[in-house]
């Protein structure tokens, strides 16, 4: 462990350098993910319509732009890049590396969240300019819970996608496999909509999946509202284990398996 | 033009043949555009579960607009995707000298070497949504029929647009993600353009022009504004179409190959 932490801290701070360079290219990025901010003008209009219980058309412009931040903040590539390396071969290189390849693509994440953060903050702060009733405020205990619960987020969403693409030493299109599980993150998220919107039988369900802790789990913390925290954080956290469970065995099988490329 | 016909036919062969050789993903593709659409229809359905009509719209009307919204993402996918993002790649390797070496139009070249097969289930899926739609609504063949013209036009100003930001690769590697974001804003397609507030309605008419691509086929059908919205379309695909021709041409005259 003491050795670990200086070693990640070294491979964050070279990738963190590297992705200064794509600056322009980071912005372009996080204007790809606009769709929460589509759906907020559709929702926000449907808020004027007082058909949705409590709901306003406030309430929704900031249910959204939270998740457009949450979205930002738990972005996971990590099987293209993983694939990637199977296919082309790169892993062995890494696989030489006095340390599991794992870490590597983690310090990627890490670094890119921190170049990402800035350019965040513009938009954060533009949108509060052209928008100013939707601020809401914080306590710093909410902030702390709200910190949490996006980086469990993050952390679930992470080996979830680490462990689809330990399939690449199968196959190699896993990202074509992972594919499947982007359909339910879509649509039982709470993505497409306020989860408080579906119908009574899936929102029974949905609390003991992974699925509306990715979205709308860690949007309502961040806005203060009351949610169940322990059964959210006891939730993610065993679903986060049995992914890194099947990541653990896939990875042992796959590298008896790997030979390289071309094998 | 015979030439070019035949040319395309041996692009598109050559690009499914090769694609064959991964048929577990083809129908995996299946399954998860079944899953999409199976998806898109309830967060639709969400919309309209409390009785709410966005701008007056029916669920039935709403799904049209939706089967055209997934037709138009088949062409995304099938077609424009993976031509347009490879210009960038073209570009940065240096290949683009062969291409322009080529005796055949490059725009040609670029826009139609390959051809996903990824994309046609979304076309079986949206087929099956307009005619569910189109029962429900008690549309006739010829309604349908009217509906071909926006779609066409529609798609041209998606393509225009399109080519016009991968052209802008000659000069900026990096900003080829700038599709992405296109990509990203087609998704507005999926809802009614009045279940929009009014900025939005503006933005996705006149900026990025979704609403020549879903809402407007979905208007005809129903008989409402026609001729306005066609001719608005026709010559807005017209004028998109030939500025991409015009600025592909521009844009080579600052191509300086490879390394430069």
């Amino acid at each position: 462990m003491t050795t670990l932490l200086p070693k990640l801290r070294a491979m964050i701070t070279v990738h963190y350098a590297e992705g200064l360079q794509y600056r322009a290219e980071l912005i372009l990025w996080i204007l790809s993910n606009l769709l929460p901010f589509i759906l907020m003008g559709v929702w926000m209009q449907a808020g004027l319509s007082g058909r949705f219980g409590s709901m306003t058309a406030v309430d929704f412009a900031r249910y959204f732009f939270a998740a457009f931040i949450v979205r930002n903040l738990t972005l996971v590539w990590v099987v293209w890049d993983f694939e990637q390396d199977v296919v082309t071969g790169t892993l062995s290189h890494q696989l030489l590396h006095p340390i599991d390849p794992g870490w590597r693509y983690l310090a990627r994440h890490l670094a890119e969240r921190l170049t990402r953060l800035p350019f965040l903050a513009i938009f954060i702060v533009a949108f509060f300019l052209i928008y100013p009733t939707a601020i809401w405020t914080l306590s710093i205990s909410q902030v702390l819970i709200a910190a949490a619960a996006i980086g469990m987020t993050f952390t679930m969403r992470y080996i979830v996608q680490y462990a689809f693409a330990m399939l690449a030493f199968w196959t190699e299109r896993a990202h074509a496999i992972e594919q499947l599980w982007f359909l339910p993150y879509m649509f039982l998220s709470g993505m497409v909509a306020p989860l408080e919107l579906y119908p009574q039988a899936l929102r029974d369900v949905l609390p003991y999946t992974p699925f509306p802790y990715l979205i709308w789990f860690p949007v309502r913390v961040l806005l203060g509202d009351e949610v169940n925290l322990p059964l959210g954080f006891a939730v993610m956290t065993f679903w986060t284990i049995v992914a890194w469970t099947i990541y653990r065995l896939l990875w042992r099988a796959g590298l008896k398996r790997y030979s390289a490329m071309g094998a | 033009m015979q030439r070019y016909l035949t040319v395309m036919r041996l692009f598109w062969s050559t690009s499914l043949a090769a694609e064959m050789e991964y048929r577990t993903n083809f129908a995996l593709a299946a399954v998860v555009s079944l899953g999409n659409m199976v998806g898109s229809v309830f967060a639709l359905y969400l919309l309209f579960s409390t009785g709410y009509l966005p701008g007056g719209w029916k669920f039935e009307q709403a799904m049209l607009v939706l089967g055209f919204f997934t037709l138009m993402n088949a062409f995304a996918n099938a077609v424009l995707r993976v031509n347009l993002s490879r210009i960038v790649q073209h570009v940065q390797d240096g290949t683009l000298d062969f291409i322009l070496l080529k005796p055949i139009d490059s725009q040609f070249w670029l826009s139609t070497r390959n051809f996903s097969a990824w994309g046609l289930p979304n076309v079986a899926y949206g087929l099956i949504v307009l005619m569910w739609a189109g029962r429900a609504l008690d549309l006739n063949v010829s309604q349908y029929a009217m509906a071909i013209l926006p779609l066409v036009l529609g798609l041209i100003v998606l393509y225009s647009a399109w080519f016009t930001l991968g052209a802008t690769s000659i000069w900026f590697v990096e900003v080829h993600n700038v599709t992405h974001v296109l990509h990203a804003l087609l998704e507005a397609g999926r809802y009614p353009l009045t279940a929009y507030p009014v900025i939005y309605q503006f933005f996705f008419t006149f900026v990025v022009p979704v609403a020549f691509m879903t809402t407007v086929p979905a208007w005809v059908m129903m008989g409402e504004h026609a001729v306005t919205w066609v001719a608005g379309g026709a010559a807005f695909a017209f004028g998109a179409f030939v500025f991409s021709r015009i600025f592909w041409r521009f844009a080579l005259r600052y191509y300086t190959s490879a390394s430069s």
